[in-house]
């Protein structure tokens, strides 16, 4: 599913900077849930890699080892070792490994450039760890958590489908 | 027959044993196994961790040692074999004879089964092998049809298992040099077949072309499936014709062959793909873990949907129907 031109509209006059708060808050908090989530990068912890949604005017570039993220507003890029283009939705389901990321390539709705090694070591870590945006990023909101996973888990049910969302 | 499935993380190897494998095969995070990619395969520790899961679950792990060792360097792989057996492996997957000979001398008692790697496809050489290294099981190479499977089957004193779902390799595995002449790096001797160091993708308007050193692979137009970009499926100019040379992008898939494996003294079905994630592996085990059991009508109900998984997203029962032209 992609995100409707409609819904994304506001990230077109939203500041970046604000954004990109946004963004690294909860980058950071995922950092903390999942600490090795880097460790299978070796040494392609200091590469930069971008993801720039398909369905969104923004360009996202995380480097692992000053466990950054920034964000820029299309047409501006950033400078990156490897980058992948997806909707968000696949991107966050790779994230979660709940897409397998060679499927996804053959069915040519994700496209990646760069360097190949970092890119691979990049899936794969991301693959082996577990991660669960609405478990893990509810937590930030305190009583309200189960509230804000019911629905992050709704969310991804119909976006990416009941058979991928059911799954693990 | 067992189920024999893939692991390149620990993730993927849980979502293995949970979804129904006999058996998980895996490697060490180094040149010792044919997938030998950057952030993929187990620590020593994350091994003894998988044993340990797997064999609470009356599951066996394979460690896949199945590289040719490099003269000079040999105690990287005896180092590897030693590791294996004292953390429990249940069976070693080994390509080199050099190293079945220290397994079978050393460790006696592990059990040796010989990789696809080793490329033995005829009863001499794998009756040569059991004789010798006291190899339990053959993982037989894709480019033998099921007929040549039963006759081999009547004059081998061990078990046969066979590659049923995944990646495709239409080559004699381990003789082949397709990716050391393009890259230098092979998976017979690095553990790496187009290794991602030599891989580039780029778009050229609408087609997104994949690059292999300094060999075009394929050009893909928008809207086209993509495969992986080896040489044995690479698109080429070829006298007046622009065509694949040896293989298009495209997928194993023998499910529907399994009855006639069976009947052919086939023991263990091997699915293709550590380097695939875990979602991956959780849907292509349990599918055909359902699909082993179901009747011919309900497995190809239940496989109709892995074409999208596979590469080209096509799939073909390969050498098992027909003989490579």
């Amino acid at each position: 599913m992609r995100i409707p031109t409609l819904y994304a509209l506001p990230l077109d006059v939203m500041p970046v900077a604000l954004i990109e708060r946004a963004a690294s808050l909860l980058f950071k908090r995922l950092l903390v849930t999942h600490p090795g989530l880097f460790d299978r990068l070796g040494e392609f912890r200091e590469r930069r890699f971008v993801f720039a949604p398909v369905d969104l005017p923004l360009v996202f570039k995380v480097e692992p080892e000053k466990k950054a993220l920034s964000v820029c507003r299309k047409p501006q890029d950033f400078e990156a070792d490897a980058r992948i283009e997806a909707p968000l939705f696949l991107l966050l389901a790779l994230l979660e490994g709940r897409c397998d990321a060679d499927a996804l390539f053959f069915s040519r709705d994700l496209t990646v450039t760069g360097d190949m090694e970092a890119m691979l070591a990049m899936r794969n870590a991301l693959d082996d760890s577990n991660i669960d945006l609405p478990r893990d990023l509810s937590r930030m909101t305190g009583p309200l958590a189960p509230l804000f996973a019911r629905a992050g888990n709704s969310l991804r049910r119909r976006a990416l489908g009941e058979e991928t969302a059911a799954w693990n | 027959m067992e189920l024999i499935c893939p692991a390149g993380t620990p993730a993927a190897f849980r979502e293995a044993v949970d979804a129904g494998a006999d058996a998980v095969y895996c490697g060490f995070r180094d040149e010792t196994n044919a997938r030998n990619f950057p952030g993929l395969n187990f620590s020593r520790e994350e091994l003894r961790e998988a044993i340990a899961y797997a064999h609470a679950r009356g599951v066996e792990t394979f460690v896949a040692l199945n590289t040719f060792m490099r003269a000079g360097d040999e105690e990287i792989w005896y180092r590897a074999a030693a590791d294996a057996v004292a953390l429990g492996a249940d069976a070693l997957i080994l390509a080199d004879f050099g190293l079945m000979a220290h397994v079978a001398e050393r460790y006696p008692e592990q059990r040796l089964h010989v990789s696809v790697q080793a490329s033995a496809s005829n009863p001499e050489a794998i009756g040569f092998l059991v004789e010798a290294f006291n190899a339990k099981r053959v993982v037989l190479p894709r480019t033998l049809t099921v007929a040549d499977i039963a006759r081999i089957g009547k004059r081998i004193p061990c078990e046969m298992e066979v590659f049923v779902f995944g990646g495709l390799c239409v080559m004699a595995e381990g003789r082949c040099s397709l990716s050391s002449y393009a890259t230098g790096k092979s998976p017979n001797m690095n553990g790496v077949c187009s290794p991602a160091s030599h891989v580039h993708y780029r778009k050229d308007g609408r087609d997104m072309v994949s690059e292999l050193g300094d060999f075009t692979i394929n050009r893909f137009p928008a809207g086209e499936a993509a495969g992986y970009p080896t040489l044995c499926k690479g698109r080429f100019d070829i006298a007046d014709s622009h065509a694949y040379a040896f293989e298009d992008p495209v997928s194993l898939d023998a499910m529907g062959e399994i009855d006639a494996l069976r009947a052919a003294g086939v023991s263990a079905l091997k699915i293709e793909g550590r380097q695939r994630g875990k979602a991956y592996v959780a849907d292509v085990v349990s599918t055909l873990r359902k699909a082993l059991d179901a009747t011919p009508a309900e497995r190809e109900r239940l496989l109709a949907r892995m074409h999208g998984m596979s590469e080209g997203q096509k799939t073909t029962t390969g050498a098992y129907e027909k003989r490579w032209r």
